[in-house]
């Protein structure tokens, strides 16, 4: 088990340098000038001396790979730098950011999971049913569903058109931090969470669906039968055990789709995210706080397929004793 | 009536007795036009408490769901008629879950019938009604069949193909069935473990009742059968009597169980040429008219309806 997750934290490691080097090059080749983003409008006003001290104080007449490497070594030492819209340091904002993020994204991917998993049980328990086409239908129009376009469609009909929500942001506009109560967070989190969650429906219930089927057309649901196990205690005993796993883990593996799911979403409703801040930092040449928002998306991603990977080798009695040999 | 007349069944009532069953699924082709594709056809057995009766067939002749038609765990689908009669009751759906498991057990092909997800003991203990004792009778009765005492800790995919085997005969001790169908149980086995395999069906006619043994190995099928019955094109076209398989086959009826016969490799060697047809095709005479080596024009026009023939059952004309 220690072998297997030191083998885990080493492709991490490679995969944090093999990422960071790859956006570097991507942002340092991109056409946003970290000067002009620094200074901003006024930027025709300095002069090329003080532009040069500028770059000189931030390493920028210094060769590309000199670049990266200073900026690596900083990493290393646990400094992401400052964040040149937020004037604060990136660690700072990646931290607070993530939190309203976490929770966003937390009970996306929770309530998603459980529906997801919901639907597929009862679409594959009546397959070829009226039910199971209409639960394939909708997962199918969902999967071709960009997540800031059912945003916007939430947005104008339960905000704009019914009132029954805000528009967008974390707390009511103008409120200070100590003022807001938990109902008006919950108000503002209810449609970027219910647009995340139903955008990640489909994935988990198609493949529930798949799976069930594949279970109850095998030979042990028929010996099963015929031993006379029948109905729920049948579908619990040998069904479920046996397609809760690959769920499980399949939506520990779709981390990745969440995050970008919620990028998009938190632009939508202006949640106050990562997400947003990642959009932010690109238009606005961040370039510490972009690195550090993309590298910290490579752990969150990763640590999501970890979990997984590690759910298996915990639960699944066959990769336990692959293990230990 | 045809059974009214069998030999065996004057005095004795039978533990099973299969009467003139097809069984069919529906299937779309061309537009919304239904039609049924027929799997069984007039099939006819009795099985006898104490006899095992083999059922011979090549693959894919629809065996497995003559077992699931008599276990009742047919797809929903499927379509089925004539008379299936339980100790005499007919075996209704209803009667059919209650007995499922308890008087009528499945002894299935492979390891794949044991869930992956579950300990070995634990699936075999589920038909075990006594509760309390469950793990003790479990282990005692995988230490009858030589399986070694921690096997039940065991996922299935520990096991060798032997071992999974005995666990699966031992499901069907447990339960205590007066009637055991055993579904192909002896493919993928070394010589050891396909004679040890007959050894323990035999013991579990002796002790628990009658067994359907479902096979396509011919040899396994005469080493423990008391009767054979085969079957083709979704037909029993005879029940023979094992002794009935010796020297040429002069002793059998049918055409093509004297084929199979001579085609094993200690006798002729020699195999029927043509394949068994599809289930699709619709005969209006024979089912075996079309490689039979003596069928006429009027086997070809005509179906030959079940007949008793020297303490037998055959399907032909000319038996």
């Amino acid at each position: 088990m220690i072998k297997f997750i030191l083998k885990k934290i080493g492709k991490l490691g490679g995969l944090l340098l093999a990422i960071s080097l790859l956006s570097f090059i991507l942002i340092s080749y991109s056409p946003v000038d970290p000067i002009q983003s620094y200074i901003g409008a006024e930027v025709s006003r300095i002069t090329p001396e003080q532009r040069a001290n500028i770059e000189k104080y931030w390493g920028l007449h210094k060769s590309k790979p000199e670049q990266f490497f200073l900026w690596a070594k900083t990493v290393v030492q646990g400094n992401l730098g400052e964040s040149l819209i937020y004037r604060k340091p990136v660690a700072e904002i990646i931290s607070n950011r993530f939190f309203a993020s976490i929770t966003l994204m937390g009970l996306a991917w929770l309530f998603s999971g459980l529906f997801g998993f919901l639907l597929g049980v009862l679409a594959g328990m009546n397959e070829g049913s009226i039910l199971d086409r209409i639960i394939k239908g909708y997962c199918f129009v969902l999967a071709s569903t960009p997540a800031f376009w059912l945003g916007l469609l939430l947005l104008m009909f339960f905000a704009a058109y019914l009132g029954w929500f805000p528009v967008g942001l974390a707390s009511p506009a103008g409120s200070l931090a100590g003022e807001v109560s938990l109902a008006d967070k919950i108000s503002h989190l209810f449609l970027p969470v219910l647009t995340l969650s139903i955008v990640g429906v489909a994935n988990i219930a198609l493949h529930t669906r798949e799976k069930l089927i594949e279970v109850l057309n095998s030979e042990y649901i028929r010996f099963a039968k015929a031993k006379g196990e029948k109905g729920v205690s049948l579908l619990w005993r040998h069904g479920l055990r046996n397609i809760s796993l690959p769920a499980i883990s399949l939506h520990f593996a779709s981390f990745g789709e969440l995050f970008g799911g919620a990028v998009l979403t938190e632009q939508v409703f202006s949640y106050p995210g990562l997400g947003q801040a990642v959009v932010k930092a690109g238009l606005g040449g961040d370039v510490p706080l972009l690195l550090g928002i993309t590298l910290f998306s490579v752990i969150f991603i990763f640590v999501g397929n970890f979990l997984a990977d590690l759910l298996y080798v915990v639960i699944d009695p066959r990769m336990k004793i692959k293990q230990s040999v | 009536m045809i059974n009214k007349s069998h030999p065996d069944t004057k005095e004795v009532m039978p533990l099973l007795e299969v009467k003139q069953l097809s069984l069919s699924f529906p299937q779309y082709k061309e537009g919304f036009e239904e039609s049924y594709i027929q799997v069984i056809r007039d099939f006819e057995l009795t099985i006898h408490s104490g006899e095992i009766v083999a059922v011979v067939g090549s693959s894919g002749s629809g065996k497995s769901l003559l077992a699931d038609s008599i276990l009742g765990i047919l797809p929903d689908n499927a379509q089925t008629n004539g008379t299936i009669l339980f100790e005499g009751a007919p075996l209704t759906p209803k009667l059919q879950d209650e007995l499922r498991g308890k008087a009528i057990s499945l002894i299935p092909q492979s390891v794949k019938a044991l869930d992956p997800l579950m300990k070995t003991g634990k699936q075999v203990q589920s038909v075990i009604r006594d509760k309390k004792n469950r793990k003790r009778i479990q282990e005692e009765t995988f230490l009858k069949l030589n399986l070694p005492p921690n096997t039940g800790d065991k996922y299935p995919f520990e096991l060798s193909g032997g071992m999974a085997r005995r666990v699966l005969i031992a499901t069907a001790m447990l339960s205590g069935a007066k009637l055991i169908i055993a579904d192909e149980p002896t493919p993928g086995l070394d010589e050891q473990a396909w004679e040890e395999t007959l050894i323990n069906i035999k013991q579990l006619s002796e002790t628990n009742g009658g067994v359907m043994f479902i096979t396509h190995d011919i040899h396994a099928a005469l080493k423990i059968a008391d009767k054979i019955a085969v079957f083709y094109a979704g037909e029993t076209i005879e029940i023979a009597n094992k002794e009935d398989f010796s020297g040429q086959g002069d002793k059998l009826r049918h055409p093509y169980t004297k084929a199979l016969w001579l085609a094993l490799p200690e006798n002729d060697f020699k195999a029927l040429k043509g394949n068994q047809p599809d289930s699709e095709e619709v005969f209006t005479g024979c089912v075996f008219a079309p490689r039979c080596p003596i069928a006429t024009e009027y086997c070809r026009s005509n179906k030959p309806k079940s007949a008793v023939i020297n303490k037998g059952i055959t399907r032909c004309f000319y038996a």
